[in-house]
């Protein structure tokens, strides 16, 4: 990873990115052949691109996310999604693993749902299109939901899935985060207790030094469990 | 402008609070302050005290001001009730009406609004005490805060005022100057591209008197800018370390 992502430094809206050789990717902007960051982030270089990753700010919905997203209308061809982007996605029935008769979309997924989908295409309008027609894509019957500022999404994870692997062997659940920042957590309720509250020591303490070896204390401290002897 | 000269604004060459006349009153900005804001920005400037709050990009409603082919900034303005001496009338008046509208216009210039069509960027700003130049702080704290909500922006607005009083141009008009000079001259400005986004001038200037006005205002909000960075790196730069460290870690 070193030779793709090499330096991390804070950078505002309106820093010009003095590095020469180097396209503007995604977060900048540019102008009279300078490079500027477009929002406040962090810069991360990849592949002779300059980026800027955000560190706050609302869920900007990117094709190929796979993002969690609660049914909150629904008519004879199509349900409506919101997925925590500033606008509704469209679950037409031709993306359901079902044949759905038209008019008949109520019997299948209902009002209140919730899904684990795929944005498979954002216009330039931002309108959505998500499929829920692919393997790992389903309803959530089970289970429960909570949600984190979509910044914070990488810190769950962890580096190369870290902290997220730590969390599902600790506590014996089943989580998915969806790039959106809402988590789903399945699994025996004491199971998913810990794991919420994991997940809010680690929103609560994103800036803190350690943080992963204190998730992991805290962990082996409640279930008792020790993975790494 | 009061013409109403019963109060001595210069006293040996110094300000009626002791300001040179191109010294600004003191600045302090705190980013990220409310928990429920996408972002947020705390002001005091001299003795005004002002929040500004974003929220968005998200749905405009109602859909009838939605723009097809970008977003809305929509900035409100409003004075506490308690901001001032007498008791001010809760609600919008021709004043914060003007303001508002004036902040969103402003603030429009450096967002990419491109970036989210259809959608509104909301910005509250609540002037919770006001002592003159509650305009330029609402502007500051408001650009700071829609950076903290992550919104993509082309700069910061850096804003603040400049006028006359006996005669003499000074920079930061304080209450007592704003109630009995003669010019009020406001401004906005975009550092990077060397723009002006606000531009309001209430009284009297020669156009030598105006040409200083703006150098000084020009000068003042340059130092503004820096203070807008520095409480925005203030905010994050610890969580960058943090992050580093715990990278390293893994």
């Amino acid at each position: 990873m070193s030779d793709e992502e090499t330096k991390r430094e804070i950078l505002l809206p309106g820093d010009e990115i003095k590095q020469e050789g180097l396209k503007p990717g995604k977060g900048v902007f540019k102008k009279d052949g300078k490079i500027y960051a477009a929002k406040l982030g962090v810069k991360t270089i990849k592949k002779g691109y300059v980026n800027v990753a955000a560190q706050s700010g609302r869920y900007d919905p990117q094709k190929g996310d796979k993002v969690i997203g609660t049914v909150t209308d629904l008519d004879a061809s199509y349900w409506t999604v919101d997925v925590n982007a500033p606008f509704p996605a469209v679950l037409h029935v031709n993306d359901v693993p079902w044949r759905v008769d038209y008019g008949d979309t109520a019997s299948y997924i209902e009002v209140g749902d919730a899904l684990l989908v795929k944005i498979t295409d954002v216009d330039e309008q931002k309108r959505m299109q998500i499929t829920i027609d692919e393997e790992g894509l389903r309803k959530l019957d089970v289970g429960q939901i909570v949600e984190i500022p979509p910044s914070q999404v990488p810190r769950i994870i962890g580096r190369g899935g870290s902290m997220i692997s730590m969390l599902k062997k600790y506590t014996g659940c089943k989580i998915f985060v969806g790039q959106n920042g809402r988590i789903w957590i399945d699994g025996d309720l004491e199971g998913q207790y810990l794991a919420i509250k994991a997940i809010n020591m680690i929103e609560e303490n994103a800036q803190a030094l350690g943080l992963t070896e204190a998730v992991k204390n805290y962990l082996k401290e409640e279930t008792g469990k020790d993975f790494d002897e | 402008m009061g013409s109403n000269k019963d109060i001595e604004l210069i006293k040996d060459g110094k300000r009626i609070d002791g300001r040179d006349f191109d010294e600004l009153r003191e600045i302090k900005i705190k980013a990220g302050v409310l928990k429920r804001a996408d972002g947020s920005a705390y002001l005091e400037w001299g003795k005004n005290k002002v929040m500004a709050a974003v929220y968005g990009p998200r749905e405009m409603h109602p859909r009838h001001a939605q723009e097809t082919t970008k977003a809305v900034v929509r900035a409100r303005y409003n004075m506490a009730a308690f901001s001032v001496p007498d008791r001010k009338r809760p609600g919008p008046d021709r004043r914060s009406i003007e303001i508002s509208k004036l902040i969103s216009e402003a603030l429009e210039k450096v967002v990419f609004t491109e970036k989210y069509p259809r959608s509104v960027i909301d910005v509250f700003v609540e002037v919770l005490q006001a002592s003159a130049g509650t305009r330029c702080c609402g502007l500051t704290a408001a650009s700071v805060a829609l950076a903290d909500a992550g919104i993509p922006m082309s700069d910061l607005v850096a804003s603040c005022a400049s006028g006359k009083i006996e005669g003499q141009v000074v920079l930061d008009l304080g209450k007592n100057e704003d109630n009995y000079g003669q010019a009020d001259l406001p401004i906005g400005y975009i550092p990077r591209s060397d723009e002006l986004c606000l531009l309001q001038m209430d009284g009297n200037l020669s156009e030598d008197e105006y040409e200083e006005a703006m150098d000084m205002s020009i000068e003042a909000c340059k130092e503004i800018y820096e203070i807008q960075k520095e409480a925005l790196r203030e905010k994050y730069s610890t969580e960058l370390q943090a992050e580093k460290l715990n990278e390293e870690e893994m």
